[in-house]
């Protein structure tokens, strides 16, 4: 049987196999995801974003409690970041959800970030389709939290929730501009520990000022650690998803996603490919390293690069 | 130009600095630096009656005891338990027939987790590193024919050590004794699971609250018994420094102090029996001014900080074990040399009771040959080495006490990052104790690698590997049989007793009673272990661990 | 290739300090460590070293139980046709159980003392033993 066909059939090794194959950019996935397109669209995509600290994997965890006490099949992507020296990574989102491990309803997958710079990895979206797929109703994305990965994720999923807690300073003051109004649903985690109130007024008073939306954000107040609130964090999510269908944004959404996801390829293609011209046995390639007074034009170099790909790729 | 007049010690440092040296800088193994001499001067504004005063007074610096070792040798007591309670209940009596003047406990991984042998997660874990107790029939068994008021008994179990407490006490019953006859200590020290041993079961305020009740049990009706063992040597072992040790150590205790008086304790209720439990690790002086620092950091904070007004309560008594995590799997029988050093270390910080490992435990359970030889090293260094002669013989070092005030400071030290974040609870909760050990082993590993530490047989040394030792087996029959006489049990006992005293537990879990009683009257229908932890699971939750690396 | 590896604790002792240790260590050598924490049983980890498509599963036991459960993890992974995920393990193991666990499969055990820098080396060869150093 083909991968294609064993991961359609249910074979969970084919699935991981098939999502290792993205994460080394091998040429087999696009293949395959290409073939199992048909296959896709059905799953509901819910990212989890928030800064370092906030709880977000044990938010996962018990959402995807809540998830499969509601007859749902969820995935999991759980994005680490990766050392920029070494390459390696401690993935430790996994341990939070060990209790959902034996659930065949539930597939968890820790992704080391590798140098992309989004705070997703480069393999999510190829992730994202597998497993949508395999058959899964739900996939949730857990991201990095920091650097642009709040955009990033908005750019992939359906509902955006944004976890935050309560801090002894001003928890609005950390949520860098332009994050609020990607959140679909906010999340302020860790209510336990005080201040939960004085930062929800916060956050209201920031979207107030903010650009207006059709959609009003809903704030929620969990701890996840005592599995609290959750019910009412899923709930949001599934308002959202009501949202969207009910005023044809999901379908814009997911047109807008789709063109992101070709940009990001495109990209992605060129710039592999660009440094094989330029560190390979090329004429700009050898022009580039002969060169000794510094005095080529890194503009007219790039229209160079670009314009050899016209044809056929790379040397 | 003023002329400068040369000290003597110049001149040394002088002549120092133009010979030989073979070391630029030294550390301890904790990283605390290490000059190559140290002088009055070092000593400035140390004062003896502050600092020091004498043996039996505050701050007891050196020693709890007037007379110390010379009125009495510290206690030998050797951790054992493997297997049944019957080839336990052998093993104690040859430890005593040998010299050991007090029992400890060593319970499987099982018992230690409120599992019963006959779990689908005792699989293969049952009777391997300690003794399998899952009712009341096996304590008993274990402690046959020993009188429980010749002996004192320390239980290192912590989940669960309200239950095995319970038992021990339903087990002197038998014998006839009160418990106020019994002396012994239970670890009970559930703090340091959650930062160390993670043996954790229930969340840390019921637990919490299971371990007052044991306190407020012991100070009422116990005399003789400490309730819970402070413990360091976990935390030692999980890769913290010395400083980290002391302090995390001392937090712990500052916490029951203060659930205890919470719970409505006077200090002096119960504090002379809060013991303490540590680690002797492999630098020597590093060891002996860290246990004398804590003796008078914990003088100093019972009597300034909670206002206890009874000396006993000022108090330190502990006991200490050679660090597990300093043997060597490479020529074993460098371990017993190691021991050996650790236990003086010990010693010359004025251990209360001693523990000294086997040279196999790297790689099983002691032999009893090998476990001979520890109990023979506490023995050769209390009659042949005259350290136990005079007391706290160090006292007046340079170097000792800077050391020791070094190690005061630091720990006093954490306890401000500690109250700057709420509370040892807290820290918990954010992981800071966590990091902090997991930084300080990772950099100990990093140093070993580099060959900046070096272990004999490991980094350096490695010719001569001797030939293999026989080790300790635990073989399956020993779980087989230990299912068949549990299931025997279920079969004999009232199971309509053993039902109605678990509710009646569950009932008392949910309020506030004490749960020492109704824990009695479980043990003593033969509920197992097991059962009366599901019960509290019931009640009281699991934990599931927050942070991690 | 990244290498991934499944560090976990099987059995119910807790001493997580050498597999932090090691999953730091492997991090720093380019590895990706799933750690998967504590009172893993075996099927938990076989599990996840599939979902995560690991080429090796390193385990920790200091319980005296590893000639239970890891036996059961290799038959496990012979029952998912997942043979040719590697396992190796440390802990407190003593030498002629590590020799028949590895004439049963395992690559290598790691005793205590065993150096970060030849746990590397094994995973920069490929997972394969045997290590010099190891038990």
């Amino acid at each position: 049987m083909s991968l294609a066909g064993a991961l359609l059939s249910g074979d969970v090794r084919a699935l991981a196999r098939a999502i290792s194959l993205a994460e080394d950019r091998d040429p087999q996935a696009t293949e395959l995801v290409a073939e199992l397109q048909p296959h896709t669209g059905h799953a509901y995509l819910v990212g989890l974003t928030g800064a370092p600290g906030t709880g977000k994997s044990t938010l996962a965890d018990a959402l995807v409690k809540v998830i499969r006490d509601r007859r749902q099949t969820v995935g999991v992507i759980a994005v680490d970041p990766s050392s920029p020296f070494t390459g390696g990574a401690v993935l430790g989102d996994r341990i939070r959800m060990s209790r959902h491990t034996l659930d065949k309803g539930v597939f968890i997958r820790s992704m080391g970030a590798r140098g992309h710079l989004g705070g997703l990895a480069a393999a999510t979206r190829e992730a994202i389709h597998l497993l949508d797929a395999y058959g899964r109703d739900v996939i949730l994305v857990e991201t990095v939290g920091v650097g642009q990965s709040e955009l990033e994720i908005s750019t992939i999923c359906d509902t955006v929730l944004l976890v935050l807690m309560p801090e002894s300073g001003d928890a609005v003051q950390s949520i860098k501009a332009g994050i609020l109004e990607i959140a679909d649903v906010f999340v302020i985690n860790k209510t336990d520990l005080g201040g939960a109130e004085k930062a929800r007024r916060l956050i209201q008073d920031a979207i107030a000022l903010g650009p207006k939306q059709a959609w009003r954000p809903p704030i929620t107040m969990a701890s996840a650690a005592k599995e609290e609130g959750i019910e009412q964090v899923w709930d949001a999510v599934l308002e959202h998803q009501a949202f969207l269908k009910e005023s044809g944004t999901l379908a814009a959404r997911r047109r807008q996603r789709l063109k992101q996801e070709v940009v990001a390829l495109v990209a992605e293609r060129a710039r592999d490919e660009a440094q094989r011209v330029l560190d390979g046995d090329t004429p700009i390639g050898r022009r580039l390293r002969e060169n000794q007074n510094g005095k080529l034009n890194p503009y007219a170099l790039a229209e160079e690069v670009l314009r050899q790909r016209a044809p056929q790729g790379g040397s | 130009m003023a002329l400068r007049r040369k000290t003597a010690r110049d001149d040394w440092a002088a002549r120092y600095r133009s010979g030989k040296r073979a070391k630029e800088t030294a550390t301890t193994i904790s990283g605390l630096p290490v000059e190559p001499l140290y002088t009055p001067d070092d000593l400035a504004d140390w004062s003896y009656e502050e600092k020091l005063g004498y043996p039996g007074e505050f701050p007891y610096t050196r020693g709890v005891y007037p007379s110390m070792y010379r009125g009495q040798l510290w206690t030998i007591r050797q951790f054992a338990g493997y297997g049944s309670a019957e080839e336990t209940n052998r093993r104690y009596k040859f430890l005593l027939a040998q010299g050991q003047a007090g029992l400890s406990v060593a319970f499987d991984m099982p018992t230690l987790m409120g599992y019963d042998s006959d779990d689908h997660l005792s699989e293969g874990e049952v009777g391997h590193c300690g003794v399998a107790i899952d009712s009341l029939e096996d304590m008993e068994m274990l402690f046959r024919d020993i009188r429980l008021d010749q002996i004192t008994t320390s239980m290192t179990i912590n989940s669960p050590a309200a239950i095995l407490y319970a038992m021990y006490i339903a087990v002197g019953e038998r014998e006839g004794l009160k418990p106020a006859q019994l002396g012994g200590t239970l670890q009970n020290d559930i703090l340091k699971e959650y930062i160390a041993q993670k043996e954790y079961i229930f969340p840390p305020e019921p637990s919490m609250r299971l371990v007052v009740d044991t306190i407020v049990f012991a100070a009422r009706q116990m005399p003789r018994w400490n309730a819970v063992s402070i413990s360091g040597y976990h935390i030692r072992e999980a890769g913290s420094t010395a400083t980290q040790e002391l302090a995390f150590t001392l937090a712990d205790g500052m916490a029951y102090v203060e659930a205890s008086i919470k719970a409505g304790l006077k200090v002096d209720e119960f504090a002379p029996r809060l013991s303490f439990f540590f680690d002797s690790h492999m630098d020597f002086f590093e060891e002996i001014a860290k246990f004398r620092a804590a003796r008078r950091l914990w003088a100093t904070i019972m009597r300034d900080k909670y206002g206890a007004r009874d000396p006993k309560s000022w108090m330190m008594r502990f006991h200490t074990q050679t660090a597990g995590v300093s043997l060597t799997r490479q020529q074993v029988e460098n371990n017993i040399t190691r021991t050996a050093y650790e236990a003086m270390a010990a010693v010359l910080g004025g251990t209360n009771s001693l523990h000294t490992n086997s040279m196999d435990e790297v790689l099983a359970l002691p032999t009893e040959r090998a476990a001979q030889i520890a109990l023979r090293t506490q023995q050769v260094l209390a009659h042949e080495t005259g350290v136990a002669n005079t007391i706290d013989p160090l006292a007046g070092s340079y170097f000792i006490e800077q050391l020791t005030d070094e190690m005061e400071r630091g720990a006093q030290r954490y306890f401000d990052r500690i109250d700057e974040q709420g509370g040892v609870l807290r820290c918990i909760e954010n992981g800071f104790f966590q990091r902090e050990i997991a930084d300080a082993a990772f950099e100990f590993e990093r140093k070993l690698e580099a060959n900046e530490r070096i272990i004999v047989g490991v980094n350096a040394y490695k010719d001569g590997e001797g030939g293999e030792l026989p080790t300790l087996r635990i073989g399956p029959e020993t779980e087989r049989d230990q299912v068949r006489r549990l299931t025997a049990l279920k079969g004999r006992r009232d199971n309509t007793s053993v039902k109605n005293r678990l509710e009646a537990l569950k009932t008392a879990a949910r309020g506030s009673d004490n749960l020492m009683p109704p824990l009695l009257d479980c043990v003593k229908a033969y509920a197992t272990e097991g059962e009366i932890m599901a019960a509290l699971k019931e009640v009281f939750g699991v934990y599931r661990e927050p942070i991690l690396f | 290739m990244t290498a991934r590896v499944l560090t976990a604790k099987v059995g119910l002792d807790g001493h997580d300090r050498g597999v932090k240790v090691v999953s730091r260590a492997l991090r720093d050598a380019g590895v990706e460590v799933i750690y998967a924490g504590l009172r893993q049983t075996p099927e938990m980890v076989v599990e996840a070293a599939i979902q995560e498509d690991v080429d090796a599963i390193g385990v920790s036991l200091h319980s005296g139980a590893h000639m239970t459960l890891i036996p059961r993890i290799l038959e496990l992974l012979k029952e998912r046709n997942a043979t040719d995920i590697v396992v190796f393990g440390g802990g407190i193991i003593p030498q002629d159980d590590a020799r028949e666990l590895k004439a049963m499969g395992v690559v290598e055990i790691f005793g205590p003392g065993t150096s970060l820098q030849s746990i590397i080396d094994f995973v920069n060869h490929g997972f394969k033993g045997p290590v010099p150093g190891a038990a």
